[in-house]
């Protein structure tokens, strides 16, 4: 009992500093409807589209294979280390199911803006004090990101 | 005790203390005054202003301060083995240290140059020399890494080096210790040197692309000690000024021998005409055995050349190329203004600075105003070159920099104090003490055409009672003076590391935006990289043992390895797969003779690792790299010779026995 305390503590403590600058108050109570704006006119935060720059990633009816294939040269040098394809957890949670999981938005967004999502993001955090090691920033260009996400999804069923 | 007794001591206290302080003039508490802490104070999170970079004198590296913080953020191996960086270790970065003589571990590394364009700092690479083993190597300021090491041939104590012209087109290297060149026989006796010895100047031209260094030509000069040297700018662009003492020519206690005469030289060295004579096909072809070492940001790897010949113009066959002006007494320091019109000596011995005119110069030369010869060197009067002499300004001139502001600033070793004098006038401005003992100094840019001023470092030799006893040896130390003012104020005392001589700063917005984060993996052609945790392997080439391993955080790939056996040579080639800034990894197996690696984002570096018993030997990442840091490790079973244990290598995979159906 005494030793869930700590971890509890520990817990709060860590997002307290990772939120110390970013979370603006009540931030966590907001639905994802809101209907707020910050300055440059994007809506304020949104949990299942995540911070950085997709507001909005359009997906084929249909998987690209020639994206799927890039994606997957990527995942075997950048991910592959801490990511399995199954749904088994190695360093980071395995891959399988993940497109059901999060909207392509937030995918994208963690995968490219992956430290300032783990500082804000509830769903990222959750994932962190499971895992434990915050996920690296594999510096992914755009496309790479976009090749990866089909890989996801070819991983995932889609044909 | 009666109150007023308690006064009349209290009274007599304060008044002892006083005395002592005012016995004491020089201590700190007089030299600082109340507004130090604020001017130096960088607070937590905010960045300095300057980098300072500093040599590291006998310790062979070089050091890269913040100023006005006085902060040490980086030691930058360069001519010495690092095991920290694996620096000399790894076998990528061995052939960096490769010499004429083979491997040499060590050097002592004196000066400091950045490199120009416009005679303005561009904060692209620093050059730096090795004194012991003559050789010239650049530092590049993207990765603050040694790129380049250049061995000098026909040379010996590579002193007045590694100062640069305007555009950095040449680095040059003069030998402080004259010998018998390379190509002849060099078994003669000590004291025929002024028979067989003979002084060599470097000029090393450098690709204003990527900075690769190479000897243009050597100039084959009189068998004196080559000291220091500063090319001329502006005006005097094209010329290059070298101090020497020892015109004596003595091969012995040179303390008593080389201190005879009255007046030594400075060599001024007109390169464009030695441009003109090397095109016309002037210069000798010898031969000389020398190495240059390069390393490469996309192999992650160095290699080592042996070079066999060098182009030498002979001074006194080429009659117009070099000329000697009279200086007293040993000069050390020779240092031109950001004009180009001034060049200050300065004669360790002497109680005088004089400084000569380029204008001057160059109307003696016309008129052949010439008081005779050395060593068939047309020598130039005094009188004709001297602009003027600063008159009774210390002891021991050894440095001078300057403020672009009209003043010189110079450094004195026996009367421990820096002086700020007026080029124009000659006239003492200010005068402050330095703690003690004061070698090179600096001004960020100090040397360049546009000097930002600003601040002042001395860098001392002797630091006895200003900071906490460490044992016999003393740290030595810089410190920091406020010349923004007509009066120089010192704000900051900082040790350093080795011995500081010469460091240069710059502004810090030339330097941080260029800095490499890390390596990207896609460009990563090292030989042995993985790129991936798919394609780690462990091949066996006869006794040789090629490791393919992956470093991310928090595991490393392989990382169970079996069937290496006694009389293998392993080579660990670990690849750090990370792509962010800030997390390298580490790698140590136990027992190995050899350094860690210290392996950055996106790079490959390799442990060569001979196993020297039968066992079980942990293998552990040492750079604390996330929370699962302390699980990083793995092991690695090596079998006696012949044994037959197949060779197996893997990852989550080796279960005991009874457990192997969880595993997957």
């Amino acid at each position: 009992m005494k030793k869930l305390f700590i971890i509890a503590g520990l817990i709060v403590f860590g997002i307290a500093c990772g939120n110390q600058k970013d979370s603006p108050k009540g931030d966590e109570n907001k639905s994802a409807e809101t209907s707020e704006s910050t300055e440059n006119g994007n809506p304020s935060y949104d949990p299942n589209r995540g911070e950085g720059k997709y507001t909005s990633v359009e997906l084929g009816a249909s998987l690209d294979q020639a994206k799927a294939t890039e994606g997957e040269k990527v995942y075997g040098v950048k991910c592959s280390g801490c990511h399995k394809l199954t749904d088994e957890k190695l360093v980071g949670p395995g891959w399988k199911g993940v497109t059901g999981r999060h909207k392509p938005e937030w995918i994208m967004n963690f995968i490219t803006n992956t430290d300032e999502m783990l500082n804000k993001d509830p769903k990222a955090q959750a994932q962190l004090e499971i895992c434990l090691v915050r996920m690296p920033n594999q510096n992914l260009s755009d496309d790479e990101a976009r090749n990866l996400l089909e890989f996801m999804r070819k991983n995932d069923g889609v044909k | 005790m009666r109150k007023s007794q308690i006064n009349a001591l209290a009274v007599l206290t304060v008044g002892l203390v006083l005395g002592v302080i005012a016995c004491k003039p020089k201590n700190a508490g007089s030299a600082v005054s109340g507004d130090a802490a604020e001017k130096v104070y960088v607070a937590p999170g905010k960045y300095d202003e300057f980098y300072n970079f500093v040599s590291g004198g006998f310790s062979g590296q070089l050091s890269v301060y913040g100023l006005p913080s006085g902060r040490l953020f980086r030691v930058i191996p360069v001519f010495s083995v690092d095991p920290e960086k694996g620096y000399g270790y790894n076998e990528e970065t061995k052939p960096m240290l490769n010499t004429s003589h083979g491997f040499v571990p060590w050097d002592d590394l004196h000066h400091v140059e950045m490199s120009q364009t416009n005679g303005e700092v561009d904060g692209r690479w620093v050059f730096v020399n090795g004194n012991n083993t003559p050789r010239v190597a650049r530092v590049d300021l993207k990765t603050f890494r040694t790129a380049e090491i250049l061995e000098l041939p026909n040379s010996a104590g590579n002193h007045s080096s590694p100062f640069i012209t305007e555009n950095t087109e040449y680095v040059v290297a003069g030998t402080r210790f004259s010998v018998p060149p390379d190509d002849v026989n060099g078994d003669v006796p000590i004291n025929s040197y002024k028979q067989n010895f003979k002084g060599y100047l470097s000029f090393i031209s450098v690709d204003k692309n990527n900075g690769g260094m190479n000897i243009a030509f050597q100039i084959k000069a009189p068998g004196v000690n080559f000291d220091l040297s500063h090319a001329g700018k502006g005006k005097s662009h094209g010329w290059f000024f070298f101090s020497c003492y020892n015109s004596e020519q003595a091969n012995t206690l040179l303390e008593v021998n080389a201190s005879q005469k009255d007046k030594d030289f400075i060599m001024a060295v007109n390169w464009k005409k030695a441009e003109e004579y090397l095109k016309a096909g002037k210069g000798k072809k010898v031969s000389a055995k020398y190495a240059h070492n390069t390393y490469d940001d996309k192999t992650h790897s160095a290699k080592s050349e042996i070079r066999s010949e060098v182009v030498v113009l002979d001074a006194e066959e080429l009659k117009d190329i070099c000329y000697m002006i009279p200086c007293p007494k040993s000069p050390h320091g020779c240092d031109v203004d950001p004009s180009g019109e001034y060049i200050v000596g300065s004669g360790k011995l002497a109680a005088l600075i004089p400084v000569f005119s380029f204008d001057k110069i160059q109307k003696a030369i016309a008129a052949k105003d010439f008081e005779g010869e050395y060593q068939g060197i047309p020598v130039i009067k005094y009188q004709s070159a001297l602009h003027g002499e600063v008159q009774k300004p210390g002891l021991g001139p050894l440095h001078t920099e300057f403020d672009g502001k009209g003043n010189a600033y110079t450094s004195f070793f026996v009367s421990s104090e820096v002086v700020k004098w007026n080029i124009k006038d000659l006239k003492v401005v200010d005068r402050v003490p330095t703690y003690y003992s004061i070698g090179h100094l600096c001004v960020p840019g100090g040397d360049s055409k546009k000097p930002f001023g600003k601040y002042l470092i001395a860098y001392n030799k002797i630091t006895k009672d200003r900071y906490l006893p460490v044992g016999p040896e003393l740290p030595q130390s810089a410190q920091l003076y406020d010349i923004s003012g007509e009066k120089m104020q010192l704000i900051l005392d900082f040790p350093t590391i080795g011995e500081p001589h010469y460091a240069q700063a710059a502004p810090a917005e030339l330097i941080q935006k260029n800095s490499v984060k890390f390596y990207k993996i896609e460009e990563n052609n090292h030989p042995y990289v993985s790129k991936g945790e798919a394609t780690t392997k462990v091949v066996r080439q006869g006794n040789q043992v090629h490791v393919y391993m992956t470093a991310i955080r928090s595991h490393l790939s392989p990382d169970n390895i079996e069937g290496i056996r006694m009389g293998d040579e392993v080579y660990f080639h670990v690849t750090n797969l990370e792509q962010d800034w800030d997390v390298p990894h580490g790698f140590a197996i136990k027992g190995a003779n050899n350094a860690e690696l210290l392996i950055m984002p996106g790079e490959t570096t390799t442990l060569k690792w001979v196993p020297d018993r039968v066992g079980i030997f942990p293998m552990y990442c040492t750079d604390f790299c996330s929370a699962l840091h302390q699980e990083m490790s793995g092991y690695v079973r090596v079998s006696p010779a012949g044994s037959n244990v197949p060779l197996l290598f893997s990852t989550g995979k080796n279960m005991p026995a009874a457990d192997s159906s969880k595993a997957k």
